[in-house]
């Protein structure tokens, strides 16, 4: 495994070059520049109690969870990471591969700051059925988990998975406020379609079970309804028509079982709900250098503010480092050329083919960092005030506790030093 | 590119008329399924690109409106090359057309009890009830069925309505990889719940399509270690659920810049900066020998850093080549995928056979 890091040429003469050379082209105008996130400080501070990770799919999450985690208990704090997807070997790494719901220690972390690391791997079925069980009679509870309705709405239901990331939040929290095992809870975030599931979830799932729908299911139950009918007798007639009979019993049969613990659940979403909102927590929305993970990040950030919930900043993963050299990808490919008419004309060269694949390979290196730079100061140009760590792309993917450490050092690490 | 004939003989999917295609996140599916629909476009066909995970993707790409409910005019596919002949025989020039679909489950449940059992008011009745948000939120199962069901009927043959266009082929932008099997696999999915009916007969004819020559369910991965793992498992799961497995596209990858030899001299630590150097001034790159010794010497860090990352690339590129399916490449666009870049994409999946 190794970080990508572009050797930076004798300091001496690359700050000779800068001042002797002007930029051209998109890199002369220095683009909105984001407040530095200083990571480190939000893990240190002992008032940090929470960190929730969030972002769109495929830009890192579970790493950086995993990496803070580590770098905190590293620095002395107790943590516990929820993680909810992670690559098998990683998992392996930390020792998470059973799905057993429970935080379980991770060997190997440096515990000399007198802390310690726990990480678990969200089964969000049983945490389901343990709540569904924490709140019912166990007849009621039996009738409940055994309900085809139920089986799906707990392994299915989009918003499950994110809403039993919460509960577990909830839970953990409550348990190591009681006996103290923890200082500090970092929470990765299902790989959603959207990021806003997340935060939506809770609504979604308690909505749907206030709905009228609902209510109109548990009617018959709870005796005549005078009110429904007409439509009812549409209602069900269709929905026989369509799904069947059997279906429609089922259904009301899991809603009438179900109506007992729903208060329990709304209670529960609410106390969430406000955890998350408290002054401890800190959510980290993490993105990669892509216009659709950066609209993604700017969505989230605006739901944040608007919910009140505490924001610590921005996430750029995997971002090309800037190239430590004044060179445009003009210049470069122009280059090409005039080493093309040399060669052709007989001149005693070194290794054109070779300089001038480098010169190419530099000017496409230019035009991402140029276009990621671009995206991020559009980001910052309308979110000035969100503090934003960049941590450049590593060529592997992290699968060991050495690999999580160096990622929580990039995260970690001071911004790299600006050019005028 | 690679070794890939420059103008294929005929394209490796011509009788599949739905073309599903699913890839972890973060490897540019829906990119991926757009230039796929103007390759398919540039043969001739007519092809409806359909999105179905509420995101507007294509209305962004194609930098349009977002798209309603309904069939959108959205492209043309780039006429045949002069002076070469065109693989589906379509005439010389003569390019599709690409429409596209927003599904959305709840606008598909009002238009499928509209279709076929003439619900129009009771469908209506039920909106106000809050079922159809039920049926799509939370009957599982139900979702899927209605999302794949508004494919399949825009894929079949002969469909029915007022003006209902016929479409070449049909082209999915699917769930990602971890829920795509589950959510072609509708008649399983919903056997817990509803054992008989009509929602059942209606999966099961879907079925039929789905797991005919007629579908094929197409990967995008890059090549790193984790999409390039849930690419394997993601075949394997169609596979043991008899879903057809198409190609795998590989996105994003690095370009072929340097040559095998010159990789191997870069990793080797074997060219000279100083030589380098001396080709820089003969390039009439400006500045003092000082500033020219510092850039080749950064140039040669980055063509070390290159190598290392193609290295690693080939490692991942074995892997793909075991799956024993056909496999596409597509580069990473230093600028970013615009409307251009789209077009760009879609003619490097036609010379690679792919459509």
């Amino acid at each position: 495994m190794s970080v990508s890091s572009t050797t930076p040429a004798g300091p001496g003469s690359s700050s000779s070059m800068r001042r002797a050379r002007h930029r051209v082209g998109a890199l002369a105008t220095e683009p909105v520049a984001a407040p530095h996130l200083d990571l480190d400080a939000l893990i240190s501070d002992p008032g940090t109690g929470i960190v929730v990770c969030c972002g769109s799919g495929g830009v890192g999450k579970t790493t950086t969870a995993a990496a803070l985690a580590m770098r905190a208990a590293e620095q002395g704090r107790k943590v516990v990471v929820l993680t909810i997807d992670p690559a098998r070997r990683l998992a392996q790494s930390m020792g998470i591969e059973e799905l057993d719901n429970t935080p379980r220690p991770v060997v190997g972390i440096d515990t000399a700051a007198g802390g310690r690391l726990d990480a678990m791997m969200l089964d969000m079925k049983s945490t389901f059925d343990e709540v569904v069980e924490s709140q019912a009679s166990p007849e009621k509870a039996r009738a409940i988990l055994e309900n085809p309705f139920y089986i799906a709405l707990s392994s299915s239901f989009a918003g499950t998975q994110e809403y039993m990331a919460m509960e577990k939040l909830g839970q953990i929290h409550r348990q190591a406020a009681v006996d103290g095992t923890y200082d500090l809870i970092v929470v990765d975030t299902p790989p959603s379609r959207s990021a806003l599931d997340f935060l939506d979830a809770p609504e979604r799932l308690s909505s749907f079970l206030d709905g009228r729908f609902i209510k109109l299911l548990l009617a018959p139950a709870k005796g005549p309804a005078k009110i429904m009918g007409m439509g009812f007798g549409i209602i069900t007639s269709a929905l026989t028509k369509v799904l069947g009979a059997q279906v429609l019993t089922d259904l009301q049969t899991f809603v009438a079982a179900f109506d007992t613990v729903f208060g329990g659940f709304r209670q529960r979403a609410q106390q969430t709900y406000s955890l998350l909102q408290a002054e401890q927590t800190a959510f980290l929305v993490v993105a990669a250098p892509e216009r659709d993970a950066l609209r993604e990040a700017a969505y989230f950030v605006e739901r944040l503010a608007d919910d009140r919930m505490p924001l610590a900043g921005l996430v750029v993963n995997r971002a090309h480092p800037r190239p430590d050299v004044d060179l445009s990808a003009e210049e470069a490919l122009a280059a090409t050329r005039r080493l093309e008419r040399e060669e052709s004309a007989g001149r005693d060269l070194y290794d054109p083919e070779l300089t001038r694949g480098l010169l190419r390979l530099h000017a496409d290196q230019v035009r991402i960092t140029e276009r990621e730079t671009g995206l991020r100061a559009r980001f910052a140009a309308t979110h000035p005030e969100v503090a934003t760590a960049v941590v450049p792309a590593l060529s592997t993917d992290v699968h060991d506790l050495d690999g999580l450490r160096r990622v929580g050092a990039l995260l970690t690490a001071p911004p790299a030093p600006r050019e005028d | 590119m690679r070794d890939v004939p420059t103008d294929a003989p005929a394209p490796d999917w011509s009788r599949v008329q739905l073309h599903v295609v699913t890839g972890k996140g973060g490897t540019g599916k829906s990119t991926v399924a757009a230039a796929l629909a103007l390759a398919l476009a540039s043969t001739g066909k007519n092809v409806l690109l359909c999105e179905v995970e509420g995101r507007q993707g294509i209305a962004r790409m194609f930098d349009v409106d977002p798209l309603p409910y309904e069939e959108r005019q959205i492209a043309k596919g780039l006429p045949a090359g002069a002076g070469t002949p065109t693989a589906s025989g379509a005439p010389r020039g003569a390019a599709g057309t690409v429409y596209a679909l927003h599904i959305d489950a709840e606008s598909a449940l009002l238009d499928y009890l509209a279709m076929y059992y003439r619900l129009g008011r009771a469908g209506r009745a039920l909106d106000r009830f809050g079922v159809i948000e039920f049926a799509t939120t939370i009957a599982p199962g139900v979702r899927d069925v209605l999302l794949t069901g508004k494919v399949f009927e825009a894929a079949k043959p002969g469909r029915r309505g007022k003006g209902a266009r016929q479409y070449d082929a049909v082209v999915l932008d699917a769930p990602p990889t971890g829920r795509i099997t589950q959510f072609l696999n509708v008649s399983d999915e919903l056997a817990g719940l509803a054992k008989v009916g009509p929602v059942k007969a209606q999966a099961d004819t879907m079925m039929t399509l789905f797991r005919s020559e007629r579908t094929a369910v197409h990967f995008v991965t890059v090549l790193e270690e984790m999409p390039v793992q849930e690419t394997a498992d993601g075949i394997a799961d169609l596979r043991r659920t008899q879903l057809p497995v198409g190609g795998v596209v590989v996105n994003l990858t690095r370009p072929d810049e340097l040559d095998g030899d010159d990789l191997a001299e870069v990793t080797a630590g074997a060219s000279e900066a100083s030589g380098i150097a001396a080709d820089l001034a003969a390039a009439g790159v400006d500045g003092t020998e000082e500033e020219r010794a510092a850039l080749a010497e950064h140039l040669l860090s980055e063509g070390r850093d290159h190598a290392e990352r193609k290295a690693l690339e080939d490692a991942q590129r074995r892997l793909v080549a075991q799956y024993d399916v056909p496999t596409y490449e597509l580069p990473r666009l230093a600028g970013g995928v615009d409307l251009g870049g789209l077009y760009e994409l879609a003619a490097h999946l036609r010379r690679q056979g792919m459509a």
